[in-house]
């Protein structure tokens, strides 16, 4: 289990690359026109945070969550009813408060949501989050008190944060501060003792469950921390916008975050962004080439461009872009190695599932320094598949 | 024994008619106070109280059609066909299409749905069931191909199938709103049919929702207990739900008993569609409304259990229909937190069976 969850030493292109994206993270506002600051990059990087709750709790607990969205769009509706604002309670008080209150009240949702949902797995838990993620976006829709009619607009925002049209800059190196943290947090959570057991619950609930740890707690509170991730989102979107509404909960944002985690790969932390940042330039650029097929095809029809993108990649690459650059990484190595990449291709030409990959763990990339992880890798993909058809012992109290 | 025992209890020693977990004695508090309201509601305007559980009961009958389609693929397949509520929506679009273009007074008239006041045409019943049965079909279809193209080859992968359908939703969805734009739309009922009837106590109940849905839904719960319990391929399905893979061995076409579940499913889907689109509206939305509402009710009831279908949707029906008629407390009108008693129902009901009344780990 350590093996698995230890992070392979990086590759020198790998680092340089690294260093790359980080030099440019820092120097955005010096490169990129304003528009493409706030439009585009700090909206994937809230997007990637919501992504990244959902990523985390797939790769770290082995659980798809249709609810972070609702999670993130709880922590809006609160901070902008708190704060002040059109439409909606508009309570004024401080932004900060407001803030951290949403927090609160968005975690302890994702709290009582985790507790309910943490007793089923695979599809159910899918199937529940996702009926929960609805009933939020109804509950939205219909409370026009809460959510306002046109929702809530002109949030107040607090001052240090800056507006993003008048002073994107900042507003950028904040939202790159909390996704850094919530980042380099949930990675660093991954090698704690609770990291530890919620994969060892990923890969063998009934084992975990034998050995005496408690199952439905560990994944409860792993549900506290996405929710929390998704809820510090769900504040930055509020002052991004400074509006929300119902329609930032829908079904189809549901999907779009889906598509983004999936896009990104659903078991690499960092997807989050991978998939978010092409979320973001497919959603500003393709308006403008997409050819018009009648009525079915055009720059209005965006969702339908996306949905064959999202199917298109859940069926030829479940890894997402990132796990579609680590086979071709681990093909190129493997045809540079000789005979020590054997084990390597094996691994990448193991049936594309996204629950097979959920074998290898978030914190390890692909880099497998030694048979075994990769053998271990295939063994836990085996096990996934074949994990919902052993019964359960003791599921039921 | 003590109440208060904190280690778990298996369920097996458990001695009957003795509360032992706090979540238990919470629960039954909980119905308790539930079912004390309803007593007093209903003493209150018993009339009024008949009325709301009759229309849970209608609304229990379309969800209960659709949502046997969506429990019986999953029953078989282990497959959630999350495009379910798109099914629902396009079979009411393409019933509420063909209604216009084949039997409308004005042919070829782009208007139509504009000027309703004046020179509305008289539907009669053939030319409410022909788009019925053409659309449900239509359905039935599509659902085939979306499982023969998209989902056969992955079978096994649950959470793939499910993001493939997902990824359906989206392009449906974009799609319909295209071609059917975003203006709610109904499907004209027979002009020969009365709109309402009169029952007892109640006064005047709409008759398409009482006769036509009801029935529908009683006649599909009974076709498909009849269709599992007696046929042939009913019996291959209640083996395959226990064991695929020995079905499989068995010699069974299994691709081809999965593409019939498929057909019946998504043809259920879209049959509701029809009736849903007859009896409330066709708008966006109303496909992932069902989608919720299937969901709900599998929740509830048990994936891939029929019972536990019908047991989910009167129970969904009746709380959303008490939900809006009840929760109005004095001066203040709480109807609109009504999802919130949905959103009770579904945890209520998890908190004491994980996999739903019926359900069990699959």
């Amino acid at each position: 289990m350590n093996i698995s969850v230890r992070s392979a030493p990086l590759t020198r292109p790998e680092k340089i690359g690294l260093g790359v994206i980080a030099v440019v993270a820092l120097l955005a506002p010096v490169i990129f026109s304003n528009f493409f600051l706030s439009a585009l990059l700090t909206q994937a990087i809230w997007l990637g945070l919501v992504a990244l709750s959902l990523i985390f709790l797939s790769s770290y607990g082995g659980m798809v969550s249709l609810a972070q969205v609702a999670i993130f769009g709880i922590a809006g509706l609160v901070t902008a009813n708190l704060s002040e604002a059109e439409g909606g309670l508009s309570v004024a008080i401080d932004p900060w408060l407001a803030a951290i209150i949403a927090i609160l009240v968005a975690v302890a949702v994702a709290l009582i949501f985790g507790a309910i949902a943490s007793r089923s797995e695979g599809i159910y838990f899918l199937m529940i989050t996702l009926a929960f993620g609805v009933m939020v976006y109804y509950f939205f829709g219909q409370v026009t008190s809460l959510a306002g009619h046109g929702g809530v607009n002109n949030v107040a925002i607090p001052g240090i944060v800056g507006d993003r049209v008048n002073d994107p800059a900042s507003f950028y190196y904040v939202s790159l501060a909390v996704a850094a943290a919530c980042y380099f947090g949930l990675r660093y959570l991954g090698r704690t003792p609770f990291g530890l057991t919620l994969q060892g619950i990923r890969d063998e609930p009934t084992r975990m469950r034998a050995l005496g740890y408690h199952v439905e707690v560990h994944r409860t509170l792993a549900f506290g921390v996405a929710g929390l991730v998704a809820a510090l989102a769900g504040v930055l979107f509020v002052w991004w916008g400074r509006r929300i509404g119902p329609g930032a909960v829908e079904l189809a944002t549901v999907i779009d975050v889906l598509v983004v985690a999936v896009i990104g790969g659903l078991y690499r932390l960092h997807g989050a962004w991978v998939g978010a940042l092409a979320f973001v330039l497919l959603d500003n650029y393709t308006r403008r080439w997409t050819p018009e097929i009648g009525d079915i095809l055009g720059p209005e029809r965006f969702n339908t461009l996306l949905g064959l993108i999202f199917l298109a990649i859940v069926l030829i690459s479940p890894g997402g872009l990132v796990g579609a650059y680590e086979s071709l990484r681990d093909r190129v190595r493997a045809y540079f190695a000789g005979r020590r990449g054997d084990v390597q291709e094996d691994a990448s030409l193991a049936p594309p599932a996204p629950d097979g990959a959920s074998g290898a763990a978030a914190g390890a990339p692909a880099d497998r320094p030694n048979g075994p992880v990769a053998a271990q890798a295939d063994v836990t993909f085996q096990r996934s598949k074949t994990q919902t058809a052993t019964p359960e012992i003791g599921g039921e109290e | 024994m003590a109440t208060s025992a904190p280690e778990p209890l298996s369920a097996g020693i458990e001695a009957p008619g003795r509360l032992r977990q706090p979540k238990q004695v919470i629960g039954g508090a909980v119905a308790a106070l539930v079912a004390g309201w309803l007593i007093v509601k209903a003493v209150g305007n018993f009339g009024g109280f008949l009325n709301a559980t009759l229309l849970g009961l209608t609304l229990a009958g379309l969800y209960f059609v659709v949502a046997s389609g969506f429990t019986l693929i999953f029953g078989l397949m282990r497959t959630i066909n999350m495009a379910h509520g798109s099914l629902y929506l396009l079979g009411g679009y393409i019933a509420f299409e063909l209604q216009e273009k084949l039997f409308s007074d004005n042919k070829g008239g782009f208007e139509l749905s504009i000027g309703q006041s004046s020179g509305e045409t008289q539907y009669s019943t053939i030319e409410w069931l022909v788009p019925l049965l053409i659309a449900a079909l239509a359905m039935g279809v599509l659902g085939v191909l979306i499982y023969q193209l998209l989902l056969r080859w992955n079978q096994g992968q649950e959470l793939r199938q499910a993001l493939i359908t997902i990824a359906v939703i989206i392009i449906a969805g974009d799609q319909m709103l295209a071609h059917f734009g975003g203006v709610a739309k109904d499907i004209k009922l027979p002009a020969s049919w009365p709109t309402s009837v009169d029952i007892p106590l109640i006064g005047s109940f709409g008759f398409f929702r009482l006769t036509i849905v009801l029935g529908s839904a009683i006649l599909v719960g009974l076709l498909l207990w009849w269709m599992i319990k007696r046929t042939r391929f009913g019996l291959i399905t209640r083996a395959g739900v226990d064991d695929r893979d020995m079905v499989s061995a068995l010699g069974i076409n299994i691709p081809l008993v999965f593409a019939a579940a498929f057909f019946i499913g998504s043809l259920l889907a879209g049959f509701g569609g029809v009736l849903g689109g007859s009896m409330l509206s066709l708008q966006p939305g109303q496909d992932s409304a069902f989608l919720l509402n299937s969901l709900v009710v599998v929740i509830i009831g048990g994936m891939g259990s029929l019972g536990g279908a019908a047991v989910g949707a009167v129970a969904l029906g009746l709380v959303q229909a008490y939900g809006a008629s009840y929760l109005v407390f004095g001066g203040t009108d709480l109807t609109n937190y009504s999802i919130l008693l949905t959103f009770g129902l579904v945890v209520a009901v998890l908190a004491v069976r994980p996999y739903g009344l019926f359900g069990r780990p699959a």
